[in-house]
């Protein structure tokens, strides 16, 4: 129905129309200016992601070569010190634990949301919610961050006492300090309502897709209505969900203003995600920023290059899993 | 929670009962499928409204139109105009270099490329995409301010943003030219039109409706990131309309800031200024997607 949503979401289709028309041995001066500027704006783009991975990796390097503790493992953060000692192991626990939790929570209501707007709401319902969840995904971050602070944390306290008195036992719900719930495990809960929004956009597209015979055969074999979904909408769509998940992924990992605003970070790292402290990549440069010095700001380039590192891995991922099934789906064209 | 959770335990049960258990099955898949629905809509609509009881209350005429100058942020009044200005600007020059270098990659992209650059820049278009913004941030902060010397400015914000902004804008665009039926192309170039012209005048007007949606889109999404403005442009109080020099100011920064201080006026004051910044991506969403709609018959299909 809009054609928006497809230019941001689905996976590039096959090669332009474009591409057939060759015109050959033109030899206009005009031609030649547009070629070059064109090519030329490509050539600049990917010279920026040169430069970016470049000069991040430089100022790391004169980061991580001061650096007294271990990089990868010290669980310290402090560049401005004698000797400065700095190291990624919390950040690196926080971030990846808080996109584990948003993930845990958001694919599953992300796929039973898609599957609601394509196959089981009426259609008069399903048009508007599409557009709903449309405005939803541009939301700002840092909207969903006051709210998070302001109104779910007060909120979640409930929920935390609760997990605390019954799952306790099992150590990660173990609560053993008082205070608001600004954890590791509100984070994740606020980065899995602000991921919802594009997972179930690129969900429900790969399941509006999903070949309506395949669903009306397993419907003519006397199918229920789950039967079809199971049988023929969610193994269809099954690389489309993880690659959405893949992308809701790569938003989380890379989230700093909501993190920053809800977290009350420090530099421990605990199992116990219920209790305050921890802190993400993003977070960390966002908080620490404004007090460092230049090698102070070169220790956080260090923290970011890996967080671009991270993101990159997630994101080709993603892109792999696509392509693949781009494939998958020609041949059965 | 748990009203629901006894619903479907008990539909399940009866249903299993009196038609069987594929049926009963069914019956628990509907109901966990519209539970989730509404599971997820309790917390965003619980945003939407949060954002617009507080944030209705801070905003009117004065609120827009003065800054915080000479205030302690323990006082109440005050406004977003130098906020609102270092936004509009910063967004504006992001957009001046974005666009331009969008649309001709995707230019490039549709109509000439071939073979393994054009490969490679969509691949790195799409890797683009994914780059955090907060790394965006740190990249023009290790060239802009800590190798070439400069100080926070908005115009280091708008790189930064412009770093953002440009793969969406290559995709959207690529998207729309690709929806350009190749019998417009073919008859233009019949006529012995070069073909640079015929991508002036015919392919780019016929797809000029959507990708100006595309554009507006990514407006919307770089309006409200806030990450590389904290580390580029620093903030200030003061109405500052020199993008060029010195620190300046932006709506979602003026958010993080106000929250940042904790009074109860300046949390009001960051709800007033997050209900303008909604109003505005949403308004620039809603016009996009209008003018998509408005322009869709034209492309073709």
């Amino acid at each position: 129905m809009d054609i928006t949503t497809e230019t941001t979401s689905s996976p590039p289709p096959p090669p332009g129309p474009g591409t057939t028309l060759a015109s050959k041995g033109s030899s206009h001066a005009g031609d030649r200016v547009f070629i070059g500027l064109s090519r030329g704006s490509g050539i600049a783009l990917l010279v920026i992601m040169a430069a970016i991975a470049a000069f991040l990796t430089y100022r790391t390097g004169l980061a991580v070569s001061k650096d007294e503790a271990n990089f990868l493992t010290s669980s310290e953060w402090n560049p401005a010190g004698d000797p400065p000692v700095f190291g990624i192991a919390v950040l690196l626990f926080g971030t990846i634990v808080s996109s584990i939790i948003a993930m845990a929570v958001a694919v599953p209501v992300a796929i039973g949301i898609a599957l609601f707007i394509s196959h089981y709401a009426p259609r008069r319902l399903a048009t508007p919610l599409a557009y709903v969840v449309d405005l939803l995904a541009a939301v700002p971050s840092i909207i969903y961050g006051l709210w998070g602070a302001v109104f779910l944390v007060p909120h979640l306290d409930g929920l935390n006492q609760w997990l605390d008195q019954y799952l306790g036992w099992t150590y990660i719900f173990d609560k053993t300090s008082d205070g608001p719930a600004r954890n590791l495990f509100t984070v994740g809960i606020l980065l899995a309502i602000m991921i919802l929004p594009i997972v179930t956009n690129v969900t429900r597209e790969v399941f509006l897709q999903s070949p309506k015979m395949h669903e009306e055969a397993a419907l003519a074999l006397g199918a229920t209505r789950w039967e079809v979904m199971r049988m023929s909408v969610l193994p269809f769509g099954r690389s489309g969900i993880i690659s959405a998940s893949m992308l809701g992924l790569g938003r989380a990992l890379g989230e700093t203003m909501a993190v920053a605003v809800v977290l009350s970070p420090s530099f421990i790292i605990s199992g116990r995600l219920l209790d305050p402290g921890g802190g993400t990549f993003a977070q960390n440069i966002a908080a620490k920023f404004n007090e460092a010095d230049e090698f102070g700001r070169d220790a956080l380039i260090a923290s970011g290059l890996v967080l671009f590192v991270i993101t990159l891995l997630v994101n080709g991922a993603a892109r792999w899993i696509i392509g693949r099934r781009k494939e998958y789906s020609g041949a059965n064209a | 929670m748990l009203a629901a959770l006894f619903f479907v335990l008990a539909t399940f049960a009866i249903t299993t009962k009196v038609e069987g258990s594929r049926q009963g099955k069914d019956r628990v898949a509907t109901s966990v499928v519209w539970v989730c629905f509404i599971l997820a809509l309790v917390p965003l609509l619980s945003l939407a409204w949060v954002t617009i009881t507080k944030g209705i209350k801070v905003i009117d005429g004065y609120f827009l139109t003065h800054s915080m100058s000479g205030l302690l942020d323990t006082d109440e009044g005050g406004g977003i105009y130098h906020a609102l200005l270092g936004t509009l600007e910063q967004v504006g020059i992001a957009t001046l270099i974005a666009a331009p270098v969008g649309l001709l990659t995707a230019v490039y992209l549709v109509e000439y490329g071939r073979g393994r650059l054009a490969k490679t820049v969509t691949f790195f278009v799409d890797v683009m995409t994914g780059i955090p913004s907060i790394v965006a941030g740190l990249f023009i902060l290790a060239t802009w301010n800590l190798m070439l010397g400069f100080g926070p400015s908005g115009f280091a914000g708008a790189l930064a943003l412009a770093i953002l902004m440009m793969p969406v804008v290559v995709r959207s665009t690529e998207e729309m030219l690709k929806l350009v039926p190749n019998e417009l192309r073919e008859a233009s170039l019949a006529l012995g039109v070069p073909k640079w012209r015929t991508i002036l005048k015919v392919v780019l007007p016929t797809a000029i409706g959507g990708i100006t949606t595309g554009v507006m889109l990514a407006v919307a999404r770089i309006t409200g990131e806030t990450a590389p403005v904290l580390l580029l442009v620093f903030g200030t109080k003061l109405i500052n309309p020199n993008p060029f020099e010195g620190a300046q100011s932006s709506l979602p920064l003026y958010v993080y800031e106000q929250y940042v201080v904790g009074t109860e006026a300046s949390i009001d004051r960051a709800w007033g200024a997050a209900l303008v910044l909604i109003a505005f991506v949403m308004i620039l969403n809603l016009v996009a997607r209008g003018i998509a709609r408005w322009k869709a018959p034209s492309t073709g299909r």
